[in-house]
């Protein structure tokens, strides 16, 4: 599995409840490994073991730390190119969702060997979308809800969001778009430049 | 059916209709971005200069281009290269449909275009998408490889070090000779073995002999040069390897203090501390050129020399003396070590 999956759990955790708790959730964890690099490769068997290794050592569910994974990844300075290679999705929350499909490839476009969950996003009635998340690292559906909640903080949309658990096979998210001028628009310019990095 | 002209505005941002007469009259949305005034009614080629495959100096040379790949510039903004096509408007006139190839993110960069300055069918958005993700990628790949390199020359270093006293090991001593053989660069090597610190370490305690150890230690780097390499070849054995430094004088000075300063009582945790020093001396010299493990040998030899002659003093290797420890005979080979 992708050192990038790993390193971002480290970072969340160290950054949101420092380096202690990290440090004390590895060594509970039993792996050899204590550190991860965003630029290795490591056995996917260690993603399950350490989640729920930070999740007892910090007393939050699994997909409860999942999710404020994905609200950290797209509000945190640190990872800044997130956010705007998210907001290359699309001018409004909206175009962003109908673009989801395209995230597995445009990740694998930005980073070789990153894979991710295939994505389907359906917009069955207007401004009620559903999403099905299919495939490894599992949980990813909770990262997601997390990430687009901040995404349309970041729009300036309005939208509710709920993951509603796994039905053959897949993790199925709605989002339901209430207002989109709810709050000011955080805004994105394509000159833009930010030096911050991926993991 | 739209107008051609209306079609145009609709999906091509960065085109141009040129008149019969050779002036604009009409452009896309976007060059109204790139710094210019507008150009409508201009004469086309005072506002663009093309640069390949040929320079039109009027509307049908520009019009013989049709269907060829141009590559021409704005006159205002000569470092923005851009490339296109002209199409005969079959009424005397012409239109070029432009677009940045790979000068998009400077484009993108001086100009503030979004992503409305483009058609949704370009795939200039996935080419700037792709162009961050690769700094962003990139940059993290460098920052593990800064990582990895500290910790590689952290780990050479250690390899080269003797953990107890700081000076260079073994190793470093075989790779700084193997580096003096392939040079022209003359050179003496000291050899020297502790008098009596098997005794010390036996009677003491090893944290009295390694106290001894570290003694020695600063006693050499305070009594030699910058470029000599200091080495603790394993247990009371060192090793000074002096580069340019063949004045058999000077030599006798340096090995004469280091046996004086190391024989000098001392006070080590609360304890009387006595012991001596012993060396044996080679050096290279440009006429008789040898391998750097003859050298040592030869040192080796002197060594034991000087030990054989009573201890507590140094020799020069001499020829009477053999290359190896085989050519002397054997009790005093087998006193090393005392």
């Amino acid at each position: 599995m992708h050192g990038l999956i790993f390193r971002t759990l480290e970072a969340f955790i160290s950054d949101a409840f420092g380096p202690d708790r990290w440090a004390q959730a590895v060594a509970f964890s039993d792996l050899p490994i204590t550190s991860f690099e965003a630029m290795l490769q490591y056995d996917a068997a260690y993603f399950p073991i350490l989640l729920t290794a930070c999740a007892q050592n910090l007393d939050r569910a699994p997909s409860v730390i999942l999710e404020d994974l994905g609200a950290y990844l797209i509000t945190h300075q640190n990872h800044a190119s997130v956010r705007r290679l998210m907001r290359f999705g699309g001018d409004t929350f909206s175009e962003l969702l109908h673009s989801l499909d395209d995230l597995p490839g445009r990740t694998r476009l930005a980073v070789s060997g990153l894979e991710l969950p295939h994505v389907h996003v359906r917009e069955p009635i207007p401004r009620n979308f559903t999403i099905h998340c299919t495939g490894t690292p599992t949980g990813f559906g909770h990262v997601l809800v997390g990430l687009l909640r901040a995404m349309a903080d970041d729009y300036g949309t309005l939208a509710v969001l709920d993951h509603r658990g796994v039905r053959d096979g897949a993790e199925i998210i709605e989002v339901q778009v209430i207002e989109t001028a709810f709050a000011d628009d955080r805004g994105f310019s394509l000159a833009e430049t930010e030096a911050a990095h991926l993991g | 059916m739209i107008s051609v002209t209306d079609l145009l505005l609709a999906i091509r941002p960065l085109h141009v209709c040129i008149g019969p007469t050779g002036h604009i009259r009409q452009v896309g949305k976007s060059f109204c971005k790139l710094g210019i005034d507008d150009p409508t009614g201009s004469r086309f080629l005072e506002v663009f200069e093309i640069l390949r495959p040929a320079k039109p100096a009027s509307m049908s040379e520009l019009r013989d281009l049709a269907g060829q790949v141009l590559r021409l510039r704005l006159r205002a903004e000569p470092g923005l290269g851009l490339r296109g096509l002209v199409v005969d408007d079959r009424a005397d006139g012409a239109i070029l449909d432009l677009s940045f190839g790979i000068a998009v993110v400077d484009a993108v960069q001086r100009f503030g275009l979004t992503a409305q300055d483009f058609a949704p069918s370009d795939l200039v958005m996935e080419l700037l998408f792709l162009q961050e993700a690769k700094s962003s990628a990139m940059a993290a790949s460098f920052s593990l490889n800064a990582r990895l390199n500290g910790a590689r020359l952290a780990a050479e270093t250690d390899a080269l070090t003797d953990g107890l006293t700081g000076l260079h090991n073994r190793r470093a001593l075989d790779g700084a000779l193997a580096r003096l053989g392939q040079s022209d660069t003359e050179y003496a090597i000291l050899q020297m073995d502790l008098d009596r610190f098997k005794q010390v370490n036996d009677t003491l305690g090893h944290s009295v002999g390694d106290a001894v150890l570290k003694r020695v230690a600063a006693i050499v780097r305070s009594q030699t040069r910058q470029d000599d390499l200091l080495v603790r070849a394993g247990g009371d054995e060192f090793v000074v390897v002096c580069p340019g430094l063949t004045d058999d004088l000077r030599l006798t000075s340096l090995a004469a203090g280091l046996i004086r300063a190391i024989s000098e009582p001392a006070m080590i945790d609360g304890q009387d501390v006595t012991i001596g020093a012993s060396i044996g001396i080679a050096v290279s010299r440009m006429v008789v050129r040898c391998d750097p493990a003859t050298h040592v040998s030869r040192a080796d030899v002197a060594l034991y020399a000087a030990k054989r002659s009573g201890r507590g003093r140094h020799l020069f290797w001499t020829s009477g003396m053999g290359d190896s420890l085989a050519d002397l005979d054997l009790p005093a080979a087998q006193s090393r070590g005392g």
